[in-house]
């Protein structure tokens, strides 16, 4: 039990710190998405369901889903600035 | 400031609050070491004062109802700010959306998708549906449940297309459901005002300990904080959505 | 190991306070600033957390059967889903910010000096 605790505790340290080493908002996404992941897994190592299921749904899907439909406008944006520059 | 004084001067100053935090945190009770008596007082009486085993549940409606009331009506004014942020602008126009037009750069949905997406439109909805309304027996609530359905929503985009999404969940519905969830609330805590206790006691009829209609308010509030997040949700999807597909500046291609 | 939590919690708050100081994007930006967030969670659930116990439930074990605290896992599972919601906030706002000034570089939006 202890293995496994210290195991998730060094795992969310080292998704953390990737989710801010990736400097493309697109990949962060998906990092974010699985840093959501492995924050949920350990919400129930620590006994603690209900916060768990909020963090998979919010973190894993609803937060990552919002990123990328921004991403989308911008890109949209880019592509009509890049077509008038032209 | 350049970026690279800028690192510099945020990594001195990281070292000292990291040492001051680190510092503080020591003079908290070990990892796994649990003193305060307020969880401890919970566990043990909150089961036979309220009536609902799942006792974060009771927490969160019934002990601290106030505290989620005000934290609803951040989510609330966060949904209303995303939607007067993405408003159409002067020089917008909102063009009907078309998915299938020439100049759009995304793929067509893969059948694998459409399918996958239609066949878990039903049980996704029963899910959310059975954790807002066993929120106070089993881990859950309305806030987890109505994320749920909204990702239902999602689900009903990605294997249709907006004017699916749009049909299924029209806008005046969501607006209404999201309004209604956030009036209730209040509604349920004046009810406590009416019957001569304080602003949202736990007035109904309390039940039995695990069975459905029990626990007094709280599945009441269960079931109105579900329709509120469920409703901003959905809202905030069909936002963005509608800024990348219908509102339009002259000359952008998606 | 009794330290550990608190340590990943302040090891998370300053990573995510330098990713939002050297950030050159602004969704970069606010992704960091839900990885902050979240540090303040494991720390609520440090501080209630039991050993040997088990969840705050008692739909099937009987009431006095040693559990953890369930007023942090109240408080951290309503921050979260009202933390997300103001995420998508200050997404629309970086959206807004890309369509007025064609950027979304923090460098490049500062105001001009006259």
């Amino acid at each position: 039990m202890i293995v496994l605790e210290v195991a998730v505790f060094l795992l969310v340290a080292a998704a953390g710190t990737a989710v801010v080493l990736t400097r493309d908002p697109l990949n962060q996404a998906i990092v974010a998405s699985f840093y959501g992941l492995v924050l949920g897994i350990m919400f129930f190592v620590y006994q603690a369901p209900d916060v768990a299921l909020s963090q998979i749904t919010v973190g894993a899907v609803a937060l990552p889903l919002m990123i990328l439909l921004a991403l989308a406008k911008v890109r949209a944006l880019e592509g009509s600035r890049r077509r008038d520059d032209r | 400031m350049t970026p690279r004084l800028r690192r510099r001067v945020f990594l001195a100053a990281a070292v000292v609050a990291g040492a001051f935090l680190l510092w503080g945190l020591t003079g908290l009770p070990d990892y796994g070491v649990y003193n305060g008596p307020y969880g401890d007082v919970l566990n043990r009486v909150a089961v036979a004062e309220r009536k609902a085993t799942n006792v974060v549940a009771s927490v969160t409606f019934d002990y601290r109802g106030v505290d989620t009331m005000g934290e609803e009506y951040i989510l609330f004014a966060a949904v209303l700010g995303v939607a007067i942020l993405l408003r159409a602008q002067r020089d917008e126009t909102e063009q009907p959306p078309d998915e299938d037009a020439a100049d759009r750069h995304a793929p067509a949905t893969s059948n694998a998708v459409r399918v996958v997406g239609l066949a878990l439109v039903g049980p996704v909805v029963l899910f959310g549906g059975y954790v807002v309304t066993h929120g106070h027996l089993t881990p859950g609530g309305g806030f987890q449940g109505g994320v749920v359905l909204a990702t239902a929503a999602l689900l009903v985009y990605l294997s249709g297309e907006y004017v699916t999404l749009r049909r299924v969940s029209p806008e005046v519905a969501t607006d209404a459901a999201e309004s209604v969830g956030a009036g209730a609330y209040v509604a349920i805590g004046l009810l406590g005002v009416a019957a001569g206790a304080t602003f949202l006691a736990n007035v109904l009829p309390l039940g039995r300990p695990g069975a459905l209609l029990s626990a007094g308010t709280i599945p009441p509030i269960n079931l109105v904080v579900g329709l509120e997040v469920a409703g901003g949700f959905m809202l905030l999807l069909s936002e963005f959505l509608e800024q990348t597909l219908v509102i339009r500046r002259p000359g952008e291609v998606t | 190991m009794r330290f550990l939590p608190y340590a990943v919690a302040a090891w998370l708050l300053l990573v995510g306070l330098y990713g939002i100081v050297t950030s050159r994007n602004l969704v970069h930006a606010i992704i960091c600033l839900s990885v902050a967030q979240s540090s303040t969670y494991i720390l609520l659930l440090s501080v209630g957390f039991e050993r040997g116990g088990t969840a705050p439930i008692f739909l099937d074990v009987p009431v006095g059967t040693k559990a953890v605290d369930p007023v942090v896992g109240a408080l951290t599972l309503t921050d979260i889903v009202v933390g997300a919601t103001v995420s998508a906030l200050l997404l629309a706002l970086a959206v807004q910010a890309h369509k007025h000034h064609g950027t979304l570089d923090p460098e490049r939006l500062k105001p001009e000096r006259d």
